[in-house]
């Protein structure tokens, strides 16, 4: 009974909810006990919330009943009684918010974020709080100071990063979906590394508030789940406009609906020449240019297109998001909240706590943003990334004039092995050159299963487009998802090994 | 050209960050490969390029000043190492 109920979507388990079928109950007991099995050896999940999951589980099964009885409760959405993971960088009032850091392991914010505050109106049940690089930094989870997350696929793998802990719920069905955050791809990549859906919404249309500040002009509330459907529901939730965040926009959030018969006829993708690397894995490319086929029977057109500027991306983007982190992350000294390790001075004390904080990717960019911001540096490199971002914002301007959406890979590979990359910071930053792009411009974009490798790992395919085309990524992705059947392969609890619980919940 | 350990230094010490030995010598040869990778972008021409590019097509409209509620003093004060009374307590900022 329960592994066939965690294998439903959202929508499905929303339908048997509606005619009692089921309960919330029973999905939310589904999911702690697949986290009980599997969290051991996974380790997604940071903090769980079981007695809240059940408190709001209860609360739903009894707004169903009214429902069935002809009374309207509180809410209707489809999300009410479904259980939701939370990535650990957003607020949810009373329950610790770690960051994957040991300079907040036991911070306790009393507050809700935006995003969180608008599932919860809609009826979640809030599991617990996933595993992220610290301050999400990083593209492998393996920067969390609280221990790495491991891929579903493959536990010697990683399930990308930062968002890791929240794609590996959601692929090994411990969670029905999650808020993941994309800074540079920490959405996407990890989707594409776990084999689930994944949309990073444009800046600006999810409130920040509430979601602890890494690069401000890039940081997006991101959409996790096992199909594109799913994520049109989570987004359709936690979108929209909060008069707390001076950046959220007020245009209004249409209704996603899918394209009539799932025919794409008259959608342009362009396809870009520069996204399609030499030393990219093979595997890889085959598996977009197969999709690229199904999107072409489904009535698309493919066009090419070029963003001469897309090298420019990772140079500009490694200096513009450690700038912009150096100058938000100045607020943990040891004072109102975080670590603390008293000094005889202030600034002594400000020095020792962030020593202890922090681990070495974050001092890292610290370093690096601090350097890029410095009196004598700025105008090499801050001011001329700004105007190369400019120049990348622009190369998509262009092309979404000539087509609607813009294919190409989310990595250039697979899933990695953990270790394989993280001495090397810089072989690291080159796993983001694809998803980076889409951040410096603004612009939103949704990563989906496309194939598997030949060591059965997923391979994602990534849509973007033009500022507040969401519906059109989404409904592009579920037409693809109705005519083929990546997105319903789940990796088998067979993967996963039993192994001591060493990550204390 | 690689980042001396005294420039290393110096710029933690503007960041606040107590770094050791160790972390001064890989920082230095970390951020000396990432910044001459980022060099790549003194090849590009900026000539038609924006000052500097803001992705908000306006700008950020400003919300009416209207009173709400904020965190009590409890909130405000529970995540804090040390406090007295009313306030944040921290080590001497000035030497007198």
């Amino acid at each position: 009974m329960s592994s066939s109920l965690l294998s439903l979507g959202i929508s499905r388990a929303a339908h048997l909810l509606r005619s009692g079928e089921i309960s919330s109950r029973d999905l939310t007991q589904a999911c702690l006990e697949q986290i009980e099995s599997l969290d051991g050896s996974l380790h997604a999940f940071l903090t769980l919330t079981t007695e809240e999951a059940f408190f709001r589980a209860n609360r739903a099964d009894f707004f169903l009943q009214q429902m069935r009885k002809g009374i309207t409760p509180e809410t209707t959405s489809p999300l009410l009684g479904i259980p939701l993971a939370i990535k650990d960088v957003l607020a949810l009032s009373g329950v610790r918010c770690t960051c994957g850091s040991r300079m907040l392991e036991t911070y306790i914010p009393p507050f809700t974020a935006h995003a969180v505050d608008k599932l919860l109106a809609d009826g979640m049940v809030v599991l617990g709080k996933t595993n992220t690089d610290e301050f999400a930094m990083g593209s492998t989870t393996e920067n969390s100071a609280f221990g790495p997350t491991r891929n579903p696929w493959d536990v010697a793998r990683v399930p990308g990063g930062s968002s890791g802990g929240s794609a590996a719920a959601v692929a090994a069905g411990m969670a029905f979906g999650a808020l993941g955050t994309d800074t540079g791809g920490s959405v996407r990549q990890p989707a594409a590394f776990c084999g689930i859906t994944g949309l990073k919404p444009t800046y600006g249309r999810v409130s920040r508030w509430g979601l602890v500040a890494y690069g401000s002009s890039l940081d997006s509330v991101g959409c996790m789940a096992r199909s594109a459907e799913d994520a049109a529901l989570i987004y359709a939730s936690i979108a929209g406009h909060d008069p707390r965040d001076s950046t959220s926009h007020e245009i209004p959030v249409p209704g996603f609906t899918p394209y009539a018969e799932n025919s794409l006829k008259g959608l342009r993708i362009g396809l870009p020449q520069e996204y399609f690397l030499p030393g990219m894995q093979a595997e890889v490319e085959n598996a977009i240019r197969s999709a690229l086929a199904v999107f072409e029977k489904l009535g698309a057109e493919i066009v090419p297109v070029s963003l001469p500027h897309t090298e420019y991306a990772l140079p500009a983007y490694y200096l513009l998001a450690p700038a912009e982190a150096s100058a938000n992350l100045a607020r943990y000294d040891g004072t109102r909240y975080g670590i603390n390790r008293p000094a005889a001075g202030y600034i002594e004390q400000f020095m020792s706590s962030r020593a202890a904080g922090f681990g070495p990717e974050v001092k890292r960019r610290i370093m690096l943003g601090t350097y890029a911001l410095s009196a004598g540096y700025y105008d090499a490199y801050y001011a001329r990334a700004q105007k190369a971002r400019g120049l990348i914002r622009r190369d998509f301007d262009q092309a979404f004039q000539q087509v609607d959406v813009i294919a190409a890979p989310v990595a250039p590979t697979t899933a990695y092995l953990l270790g394989e990359r993280n001495k090397d910071p810089l072989s690291m930053y080159l796993g983001d050159i694809f998803t980076l792009p889409a951040n410096l411009a603004g612009i939103p974009a949704i990563a989906f299963p496309a194939g598997f490798d030949s060591n059965r790992l997923p391979v994602g395919i990534q849509l973007m487009g033009h500022a507040f085309a969401e519906n059109t990524l989404l409904g592009m992705a579920h037409a693809y998802q109705q005519v083929t059947l990546w997105h319903r392969q789940m990796p088998g609890a067979a993967n996963i090994p039993e192994e001591t619980k060493e990550h204390g919940l | 050209m690689p980042l001396t350990k005294k420039e290393i230094s110096d710029i933690a010490r503007l960041a606040r960050l107590q770094l050791s030995e160790a972390e001064l010598t890989l920082f230095s040869s970390q951020l000396s490969d990432i910044l001459e990778y980022a060099d790549r972008l003194s090849q590009v021409d900026l000539a038609q390029a924006d000052e500097i590019a803001g992705i908000l097509p306006d700008n950020a409209p400003l919300r009416d000043d209207i009173p709400g509620s904020s965190l009590s003093l409890e909130q405000s004060l529970g995540n804090a190492a040390s406090t007295e009374g009313r306030q944040f307590k921290v080590p001497p900022v000035l030497d007198v």
